[in-house]
């Protein structure tokens, strides 16, 4: 068992509600006096920042929205004066502004410890050499993940993404025992070495850290197959603080711990705002109790999981958010089950390891949802032979049916059939909206 | 030995027959058989061509998604009964015939079956073996 902050990591529940308490009030006082945003809205719903007097005040306070980032775009949601602001940073912004956020010094330093700690829950420590794939830039999760594996004491490689031949070279000749970069990118990366005649089992590689967007289980399989190292997941949003929110640890790899000293996840249903017992699922919301630069209340992430504080084999006393499941914003509410895109899609990579294009169409026919899944037939998948086609669309129904409950229909099209905008895929087509 | 056929995947929607013999015929490339299996939703398009190259790299530049199929080409005397004197040799060694179809020669002496087996080699034998000409690919293409 390693931890990076023991006394903290391992903080007994009684002492660590204590303090969870005493950085919120400090945080609502910190927002009321200096954001004229939350000093509006506390004022609409009547709350003070003496009105803070227990953790279960937390749900008497109103939501922040992206959007409430967005109308103050870029520094309207600052608390601190920009000379105390020492980095700034911004989401891709691909539905508009990107959101802007500020760190100062101390933000910087807890980012760094804290993604420190996710290295040492995911067995990394100094020795270990980092080989950083995230995009450094305006995006958090390169200098996340620098900053915090210098933290921590191990060497980093500052990779940054693309140039895939390049990384390759370098994590062979390099020696690098660590992977950061999206699962997606891991991927990527192990086809590419396979034509460069590069085999994963020869590199030295022994953990993979892997976010920034979501995967599944099937995915994890993949990847520690074909890059042959324990594949872990970690979370983390920019308008948060960026990667390190919370991570795996490399005991359990069952749930993700969740920085409680620092942050205070809920989980609400996300239609009605209500906020919803441990297991549920649900979307979660982040309270930030130890910003400066940009303190957040009751942030509502759009992420879909469900929390557990039950004790866990690594000893750490934090809670666990459950895999990411996809976001409230792509929910799809289908005869009354939640379906979420991710969901399907894990089941189609689970045909033969391909990963094909697909859509889903929802509709409505005689007040009846239908759904119906379109999968890109390409080389991969294709036969000469009828039956095998069709046993391909009936197995994806018969999995969906089995997994999600209800029923479908699998349609097979031809290639490029789904329109492809800006490089992400338009995967939910919902025609019930415009009846 | 075997002869190759392309095959290619076609949504059930109108003009995409169409479209497909419009792209070969620009390219020059000549049919020698076909046949096409379908369903509600897809279709199967199986091709004999004189120049499968061309014929599969035009189709990929148009978006269709094509793969090559080994099948076997058997010669039988264009008379009643010809056929089936073939599927009972087949059906003694037990060889299941995955799908097949048909095309009469020019000169009108001799039909061609296409045939698509799961043990190609295992069924190549049982046709030479019980006197059957099996007609090699490059006859095909420039019949």
């Amino acid at each position: 068992m390693s931890y990076y902050n023991e006394e903290f990591e391992t903080l007994p529940r009684q002492a660590l509600e204590a303090l969870q308490l005493k950085r919120l009030q400090a945080t609502v006082a910190r927002v009321c006096t200096s954001v004229p945003f939350y000093r509006q809205s506390f004022d609409r719903a009547g709350i003070t920042p003496d009105s803070v007097k227990s953790l279960a005040d937390l749900q008497r306070l109103p939501f922040t929205l992206k959007q409430n980032m967005r109308d103050s775009y870029p520094y309207g949601l600052f608390a601190a004066p920009m000379e105390e602001i020492v980095r700034i940073h911004a989401s891709s912004g691909t539905t508009g502004k990107p959101t802007v956020v500020g760190y100062t010094r101390k933000d910087i330093d807890t980012w760094s410890e804290l993604m420190a700690r996710s290295y040492a829950a995911a067995g990394v420590h100094r020795g270990d050499i980092i080989h950083n794939s995230y995009g450094y830039g305006l995006f958090t999760g390169g200098l996340g993940a620098h900053y915090g594996a210098e933290k921590l004491g191990a060497s980093v490689i500052p990779m940054s993404g693309g140039n895939t031949k390049k990384q390759i070279l370098i994590m062979k000749d390099f020696g690098s025992t660590v992977l950061t970069c999206t699962p997606s990118y891991s991927l990527f990366m192990s086809e590419a070495a396979r034509e460069e005649g590069v085999d994963f089992r020869e590199l030295k590689l022994r953990v993979g850290i892997f976010g920034a967007e979501p995967w599944s289980e099937a995915m994890r399989s993949e990847i520690e197959e074909k890059l042959n190292l324990c594949a872990i997941d970690i979370y983390g949003l920019s308008e948060i603080m960026g990667p390190g929110v919370a991570i795996e640890c490399c005991e359990a790899k069952k749930g993700l711990h969740i920085w409680e000293d620092h942050f205070i996840p809920e989980i609400i249903n996300p239609e009605t705002g209500e906020v919803l017992p441990e297991g549920e699922r649900g979307e979660l919301v982040i309270t930030t109790i130890t910003k400066e630069g940009i303190p957040l209340i009751r942030y509502r992430t759009r992420d879909i999981t469900s929390l557990t504080y039950e004790p866990c084999a690594c000893g750490r006393t934090h809670a666990r958010l459950t895999r990411m499941t996809g976001r409230s914003d792509d929910m799809l509410i289908i005869r009354g089950v939640n379906v979420f895109p991710s969901q399907i899609e894990s089941i189609l990579m689970g045909i033969e390891g391909v990963e094909p294009h697909y859509v889903l169409i929802v509709d409505r026919k005689d007040n009846l949802d239908s759904l119906e899944v379109q999968v890109e037939v390409d080389e991969r998948l294709f036969s000469d032979e009828i039956k095998v086609l069709q046993s391909l669309s009936q197995r994806v129904e018969k999995e969906i049916k089995d997994i999600l409950g209800i029923s479908c229909r699998v349609r097979l099209v031809e290639p490029q059939t789904i329109t492809r905008s800006e490089g992400k895929a338009k995967r939910v087509i919902d025609n019930r909206k415009s009846s | 030995m075997n002869v190759e056929q392309i095959s290619i995947f076609i949504e059930n929607k109108s003009g995409r027959l169409a479209e497909i013999t419009k792209v070969l015929g620009d390219a020059g490339v000549n049919i020698r058989a076909l046949s096409l299996a379908d369903t509600s939703d897809f279709g199967i398009l199986r091709l004999i061509v004189n120049d499968r190259e061309t014929a599969k790299q035009v189709l990929k530049e148009r978006g269709f998604t094509v793969s090559k199929t080994e099948v076997v080409a058997v010669e039988v005397p264009d008379r009643p009964g010809g056929l089936s004197q073939i599927l009972q040799a087949l059906d003694r060694d037990q060889i299941n015939v995955e799908y097949m179809y048909a095309f009469v020669e020019r000169c009108g002496e001799n039909a061609v079956i296409i045939f698509r087996f799961d043990e190609t080699a295992k069924a190549i034998s049982t046709l030479t073996g019980n006197g059957f000409t099996v007609l090699k690919g490059a006859r095909l293409y420039a019949m």
